[in-house]
């Protein structure tokens, strides 16, 4: 099992060889062929959207997105590239190019800053008027999108990414009756576990996944004021404090709670420790809940998630965003506007984050009918205060890297922990 | 007559055109691009602010790239020596008349003909402790059995080695086995009259007649080398941690990912020094060689 789930994503890499061709070679042939529809007056607004949501889950959720954008009388183009990264560079490299797609995904970060920064992005500020999109969005995602007073980007989701997901059936074994109310309690229930024999930390030893373990670290054991400072002021004396040290013991300790199995390891292949209950914890977004379903678990009583072990602690944020790049064509523009407004509309929304295991961007959907984590994660939103981006909401992509780096090298060595500080210090200085 | 004198005199100029476009646009004018890139402060995309060699200052003070550099030199040497020496002996033993050489042969030479994202895979899960190799000679009645270099610090390089060599030698081994099969029958029966035992043959005679061969091959094997990514990529994605980083994995990740294609930029062109410093030896020795 474990090799086929392996092989799934190793696929990616290789089919990346033939997809990146492909998408290459498409905006060739789109361009050799002539454009019908300027002659034809008052055509449909087709709108070529680009993507990276290739998994059964994902394109199922963004099948939805096509299906209502059709009804309000759109023609949907569909764009999908594996690989987020890759989908991203050819986002950029086409609207460079000055071939490009209608929308493009990035995620609601800092990652198309650059991209307003040179006018290359059409504002989508009469759709955000319309809808009232002050109202309803919140307000960390707005401080991304809204760029000098303009609206650059339409947000969809809300993932969270540091959940702590738990197995009840490891729990059981283990002989744990109650959810972990803190951290310390947390870490009594990983030596618990790890005594029974279960894998406590099923971790995936990628670098991307160890800067997860580290900001859950950072926003619970640290809090809110202390993530603030190292993530967003960069603050060189909150970084070197005693507070700041323990958050980084905090996130080596957690380390000792994982298998010699872990380095490498897919995110998914480690939410399968948990399905079978081999493991016990994983911390991890949102995502995860795709895997669960697909192993026919249900949030609360297979599988239990934990937001936070306080009542303030930061709910980190992230998601995924449609960026409309700079055309003047009249249909065009019209499709863009279309596309934003039907993103952003509730029914859309709602049924859009069911499939994709996120929550809806808007804080009026109803979502009673949701998992009862997406339902504690709608909870905790209501709470302004409590609402945060995750680092590279603050960071640069190039931050965030050196960041990472320096995180997953102290993961997986000896590093002393007074080095990591002043090269996280370094990292992050300019 | 005159038109067709000079017809003859142009083709080949008008032949070999397309390949000097390319070679100009397409290679040095894209170097020049670099370079230009990486004297700027670009980010996603080029702009025109210009900051001096900052990015090279930047670069070598970052301790991710440093450490590319200390394990591709580690890795150029080990995989250089081992696919030389395992792809001589390889070619030496085919060369002793075996039966079923054109099977041989195929076998030794078809890892190189298969991409290194499927074959890298395979020795990925060979490699991954718990499963693979480990699991199958604890199974064959060696509990103890540990083989978890993949997941050790110090000793993931090594593993690339091995990979990378399995994949290289066969290449060498052809290469030469092209260059023992041009050595004149002459002196090996010359060498047997006078009784000069084998391996002496080799070592005083063959291999020093070989010499041209085992330039070609060690260039080729260094320029592999310098650019190796793909391995690493599907092998160990630069982990555990950061102690499989290479050159050319930093340069990828900050051209898209980390959206710093300055530094990327600045990385690449370092890049292109040693692959220089390889290629001028190799050109000198030609250009006398053709002036003698």
């Amino acid at each position: 099992m474990s090799i086929l789930q392996y092989s799934r994503t190793k696929l990616h890499l290789a089919l990346c060889g033939a997809l990146c061709s492909v998408a290459i070679a498409a905006p060739l042939i789109a361009s050799a062929a002539p454009a019908p529809q300027a002659a034809k007056g008052p055509a449909p607004a087709k709108a070529e959207v680009m993507h990276w949501w290739t998994s059964s889950s994902e394109s199922a959720a963004v099948k939805t997105i096509a299906e209502a954008y059709r009804k309000a009388g759109g023609t949907w183009v569909d764009t999908a590239i594996a690989g987020a990264d890759q989908a991203r560079a050819i986002a950029i490299n086409r609207i460079v190019g000055g071939n490009a797609p209608t929308a493009a995904q990035f995620n609601t970060t800092k990652q198309f800053l650059d991209l307003v920064e040179q006018g290359m992005l059409n504002n989508m500020d009469d759709v955000a008027a319309a809808e009232g999109w002050d109202k309803v969005l919140p307000e960390t995602v707005l401080n991304v999108i809204r760029i000098k007073g303009h609206y650059y980007a339409v947000p969809v989701n809300l993932h969270m990414q540091t959940w702590f997901w738990y197995s009840k059936a490891a729990f059981k074994k283990a002989g744990i009756v109650k959810e972990p109310a803190s951290v310390d309690e947390l870490f009594a229930a990983l030596d618990k576990l790890k005594a029974a024999g279960i894998i406590p930390l099923a971790h995936g030893g990628q670098a991307w996944q160890e800067t997860i373990v580290f900001q859950a670290m950072l926003a619970n054991v640290g809090g809110k004021d202390l993530y603030l400072k190292v993530i967003r002021d960069r603050d060189a004396k909150a970084i070197n404090s005693d507070a700041f040290k323990n958050v980084l013991l905090a996130f080596k300790r957690m380390q000792s709670y994982i298998d010699a199995g872990s380095p490498g390891r897919n995110w998914n292949d480690a939410t399968a420790l948990l399905i079978s209950g081999k493991g016990g914890v994983q911390i991890m977004g949102d995502w995860v809940k795709g895997e669960f379903a697909a192993a026919k678990q249900v949030a609360g009583k297979d599988f239990g998630c934990i937001a936070g072990f306080s009542s303030n602690t930061p709910y980190l944020i992230q998601g995924d965003a449609f960026v409309f790049p700079k055309t003047n064509a009249e249909p065009v523009v019209k499709a863009q506007k279309l596309l934003a407004k039907t993103l952003m509309t509730p029914s859309v929304q709602l049924d859009f984050n069911k499939l994709k295991g996120s929550i809806p961007i808007r804080s009026d959907v109803d979502t009673s009918s949701m998992d009862v984590c997406a339902q504690a994660g709608m909870a905790i939103m209501k709470d302004k205060s409590r609402q945060m981006g995750i680092s590279e909401v603050y960071l640069t992509p190039d931050q965030n890297g050196a960041l990472q780096d320096i995180l997953t090298a102290y993961w997986n060595t000896k590093m002393p922990v007074e080095k990591v500080q002043k090269s996280i210090v370094n990292a992050l200085k300019e | 007559m005159q038109i067709k004198a000079l017809a003859r005199k142009l083709i080949p100029f008008a032949a070999l055109t397309p390949m000097a476009v390319v070679v100009l646009v397409a290679y040095i004018g894209t170097v020049i691009w670099s370079f230009r890139v990486s004297l700027t402060s670009s980010r996603s995309l080029p702009t025109d602010v210009y900051v001096g060699f900052a990015q090279y200052s930047k670069l070598f003070d970052n301790e991710r790239w440093m450490l590319s550099i200390e394990n591709l030199a580690l890795y150029a040497v080990l995989f250089i020596l081992a696919s030389m020496i395992i792809g001589f002996l390889l070619a030496v033993f085919i060369d002793q008349k075996v039966k079923a050489e054109g099977v041989l042969r195929t076998v030794f030479l078809y890892p190189y003909a298969m991409s290194f994202v499927a074959t890298g895979l395979v020795w990925q899960w060979l490699l991954t402790p718990g499963i693979g190799i480990e699991n199958a000679v604890r199974q064959m009645g060696f509990p103890d059995f540990a083989f978890d270099w993949i997941i050790d610090q110090d000793k993931v390089m090594y593993t690339i080695v091995l990979a990378t060599v399995w994949q290289a030698a066969g290449l060498v081994m052809a290469m030469m086995l092209a260059g023992l099969r041009g050595i004149d029958e002459e002196i090996w029966k010359a060498a047997r009259l006078d009784g000069i035992p084998t391996w002496r043959v080799y070592v005083s005679i063959i291999i020093p007649m070989m010499a041209p061969t085992i330039a070609t091959v060690f260039l080729l094997l260094s320029t592999a080398a310098i650019k190796l990514f793909d391995s690493v990529v599907a092998m160990t994605q630069g982990g555990p941690g950061t102690a499989s980083e290479v050159p050319a994995k930093f340069i990828m990740d900050h051209l898209f990912g980390r959206a710093n294609i300055a530094l990327a930029s600045a990385a690449a062109i370092m890049m292109l020094v040693p692959v220089l410093a390889l290629l001028a030896p190799y050109v000198f020795a030609k250009s006398r060689r053709r002036n003698a």
